[in-house]
């Protein structure tokens, strides 16, 4: 398979750029939400246009009502998205929660809602300041016949929101994920804006009792689920960054183009095109590591977690490089809440965060390796 | 089954039976490489078998026309060969700068007589060429090179000196940019001229490099007789042949070193890593880098073959891969040591590790630096303003 995307995939981006352009763009979405204080963070008109258009349902298979496509597709969508820096459950809910679903006995329950724009889902993983999904604390505890969950999560992408929060926790058996409802009993949920206008939430499970049939997979067998949605949304998060960051190269280019200083365009100035030139190179070579992490994941390959790893960490270092040299270049205004660039710095920072940070994956990488 | 995966298949067998062990085994440097010519030495039985072998079916050069000499195989075929051979571990059969860079740009301003004459030649490995380029005052401006290039009716008269003329002293024959038009304005007035380097008036003395080894060249022309047909393309449009096998070249240079490496520095490098987090973190992040450069360079041959890549990412890969290849020795000298510095022991196989890393700080410099590159960027990409 070609390392480009073929006419079809072409087709679907060009779809995509142009309705999330419009539909999804900074005025109508992010800053509409963010000035009115909406405690979503995102609109749901816009979720159910993305119903709409097919791609809630990109991932999902034609049997369960979906377009049964991969994950180069969404991340087609996901590019889009980050370009635009439009607020939606598009990642977490039809990529890394469907990913985790995928053959499961829950996607009965919980597909139709996403397929037409209605239920969000969140991801409950992360228990302290950093990604560390190896070091879950949080206990299950058989009760009865199911599950009494125990502990704390944060950085609950869209937690406030959602209809259905899969949970990671410990049994006796080991790790297992749940499919909690919102409205379970003993669950509280704190939202909590962030930087970049998104809301997150802090999540207490105080002896919260789930049936049996809300695991996930297997007892114990939460790695693999846990591992589906990760990669998943890894890789998506990677084709978010490679548009936050292509996004804010291409700003900040044409800003170079036009802004005047000791009588001639700044552009012209080799110092500020060789950085250009570098940062344009960083990130054609980002956009290079998703794509191969999305075939990979697509092929069912057992080098897409490592690829996965090198794709999250490789945009997330471009696209860093891309909000901070675009706000440098744009200088004062490059500060100033009127401009967008400033909004694309805080995304960035936040999609770093999510699922791992680039330390993170290397550090990952290298233990795949051996070192 | 698919033709492709019958391809696959059939490429398969044919590799496990015509590929020797030999030539399995990871090259330790240039020098292990084959690269033919007209008296060529080769280091085995198996490498002449080896690059035999592969040429019989055109396969130096797979994508090439039948017609002269190639394999004639689809992008997708070219593809699975090369994923077949990295999967054994099977060495280039061939290395060769006809194959690299004279080779495309023959192919697409060469006359038919010049295709049908010189390219099967370098299919075959019969002929080693050179490239005479850069002169002492004509480096980064290469377009104010100054050899100067005489219609003298029925020749051409060429006088002047040529510098880092790679490997011109084993050379069999030079692909040569001379000065056909000293009164037009320096990108017009340029020529691509092929001659023989065994011509009378020749000469050429390798240059002592920091690795301590002898790679490059000064060339001088005194005089040299060269056939009128010898000409590519049209007189005075050199610069354009020029620039295209320069767009090849680049493509050759972000390579090396990291096209032939195919797993992670720090799994080789696991032992010395051990007690040391923050060279293991260094490693780490090369590695990450290092895979998304593989990834990068996967997506850019297939654009290529599809005819979809900008024409200036060549400089984009040039520049990525020559900066990346210096890091990956700057992180081999740290995890060696004072063990890397040894120069002349047996123990340190006569200072593998130290001259490789010399050698490729050049990587950043030849065939345009990382700065001309980068300038090509800003303007043809980026469509920055200024000269």
């Amino acid at each position: 398979m070609p390392l480009y995307l073929n006419d079809d995939q072409t087709m679907l981006r060009d779809t995509a750029r142009s309705f999330i352009a419009d539909e999804g763009a900074i005025a109508k979405q992010l800053r509409h939400w963010r000035d009115s204080g909406c405690t979503d963070g995102f609109g749901h008109g816009l979720w159910k246009q993305f119903a709409e258009m097919g791609f809630t349902g990109i991932l999902i298979d034609e049997a369960d009502g979906g377009l049964g496509l991969g994950h180069v597709e969404a991340g087609i969508v996901l590019e889009e998205i980050g370009r635009n820096l439009a607020p939606s459950p598009f990642l977490v809910s039809a990529v890394a929660f469907v990913a985790a679903l995928k053959g499961s006995a829950q996607r009965e329950r919980w597909f139709p809602g996403i397929l037409a724009g209605e239920t969000v889902a969140a991801l409950a993983v992360d228990e302290g300041r950093k990604h560390r999904p190896e070091a879950i604390a949080m206990r299950a505890e058989r009760a009865g016949n199911g599950f009494r969950l125990s502990g704390k999560k944060q950085f609950v992408v869209q937690g406030a929101s959602a209809d259905v929060i899969l949970v990671a926790a410990r049994t006796d058996e080991g790790l297992t994920l749940f499919a909690v409802e919102k409205d379970a009993r003993g669950l509280g949920v704190e939202g909590v804006r962030l930087a970049d206008a998104s809301i997150g939430a802090r999540m207490t499970f105080d002896g919260v009792e789930v049936d049996a049939d809300a695991v996930v997979g297997e007892v114990g067998g939460g790695a693999t689920v846990l591992a589906r949605a990760l990669n998943a949304g890894r890789a998506g998060a990677a084709a978010e960054l490679v548009g936050v960051g292509g996004a804010a190269m291409d700003m900040t280019v044409d800003y170079l183009k036009q802004r005047k200083q000791f009588g001639r365009l700044i552009g012209e100035f080799q110092a500020l095109q060789f950085r250009s030139a570098h940062l344009y190179s960083e990130l054609e070579i980002a956009r290079a590591a998703a794509l191969k992490a999305q075939q990979l994941l697509d092929e069912g390959s057992a080098d897409a977690e490592a690829m996965v790893s090198v794709a999250k960490a490789k945009a997330g270092r471009a696209s860093q490089l891309a909000v901070q040299e675009g706000v440098q270049m744009h200088g004062g205004i490059g500060m100033t809440d009127e401009y967008d660039i400033g909004l694309y710095m805080k995304r960035d920072r936040v999609l770093n965060e999510l699922f791992g940070d680039p330390a993170y994956h290397a550090d990952k990488l290298a233990r795949m390796k051996g070192y | 089954m698919s033709d492709l995966d019958q391809f696959r298949n059939d490429t398969r067998e044919w590799l496990a039976a015509n590929c020797p062990a030999e030539m399995r085994e990871p090259m330790r440097d240039e020098s292990d490489a084959c690269w033919g010519g007209r008296n060529p030495v080769f280091k085995n039985d198996a490498q002449k078998q080896w690059m035999d072998a592969m040429a019989a079916r055109g396969w130096t050069v797979p994508d090439w026309p039948t017609e002269y000499g190639g394999g004639g195989l689809s992008p997708a075929e070219a593809k699975i060969l090369k994923q077949e051979m990295a999967r054994i571990g099977a060495r280039n059969p061939l290395m060769s700068f006809g194959i690299s860079m004279l080779g495309p740009a023959l192919l697409k301003y060469g006359s038919e007589a010049q295709k049908r004459h010189y390219l099967p030649q370098i299919a075959l490995g019969q002929i080693r060429w050179c490239q005479g380029y850069s002169e002492p005052n004509a480096g980064s401006d290469l377009a104010s090179l100054q050899t100067k290039c005489e219609d003298k009716g029925d020749h051409w008269l060429v006088n002047g000196q040529k510098v880092w003329t790679s490997y011109a002293d084993k050379a069999d024959w030079i692909f040569c940019l001379v000065r056909t038009d000293p009164a037009a304005p320096k990108h017009q007035g340029i020529s691509f001229l092929l001659f023989d380097m065994a011509s009378p008036g020749v000469s050429t003395r390798p240059i002592l490099l920091i690795s301590g080894s002898s790679p490059f060249c000064e060339t001088f022309f005194d005089d040299v007789k060269v056939p009128k047909d010898q000409v590519v393309g049209e007189v005075n449009k050199g610069w354009d042949v020029a620039k295209y096998l320069l767009g090849h070249e680049r493509e050759m240079i972000s390579g090396m070193g990291l096209g032939g490496q195919t797993d992670s520095l720090g799994a080789a490098l696991a032992d010395a890593v051990a007690d040391d987090p923050v060279l293991r973190a260094d490693i780490a992040r090369f590695d990450v880098d290092a895979m998304a450069f593989r990834a990068m360079s996967e997506r850019f041959i297939d654009e290529l073959k599809a005819g979809q890549a900008h024409p200036a990412l060549p400089s984009m890969m040039k520049y990525a891969g020559t900066e990346l290849n210096k890091v990956r020795h700057e992180l081999v000298m740290a995890a060696g040591g004072s063990n890397a510095l040894e120069w002349e022991s047996e123990r340190s196989n006569k200072g593998k590790s130290a001259r490789e890393w010399l050698r490729t700080k050049a990587n950043s410099i030849e065939g345009g630096t990382s700065e001309i590159q980068l300038g090509i960027i800003a303007k043809r990409i980026l469509e920055l303003p200024g000269a």
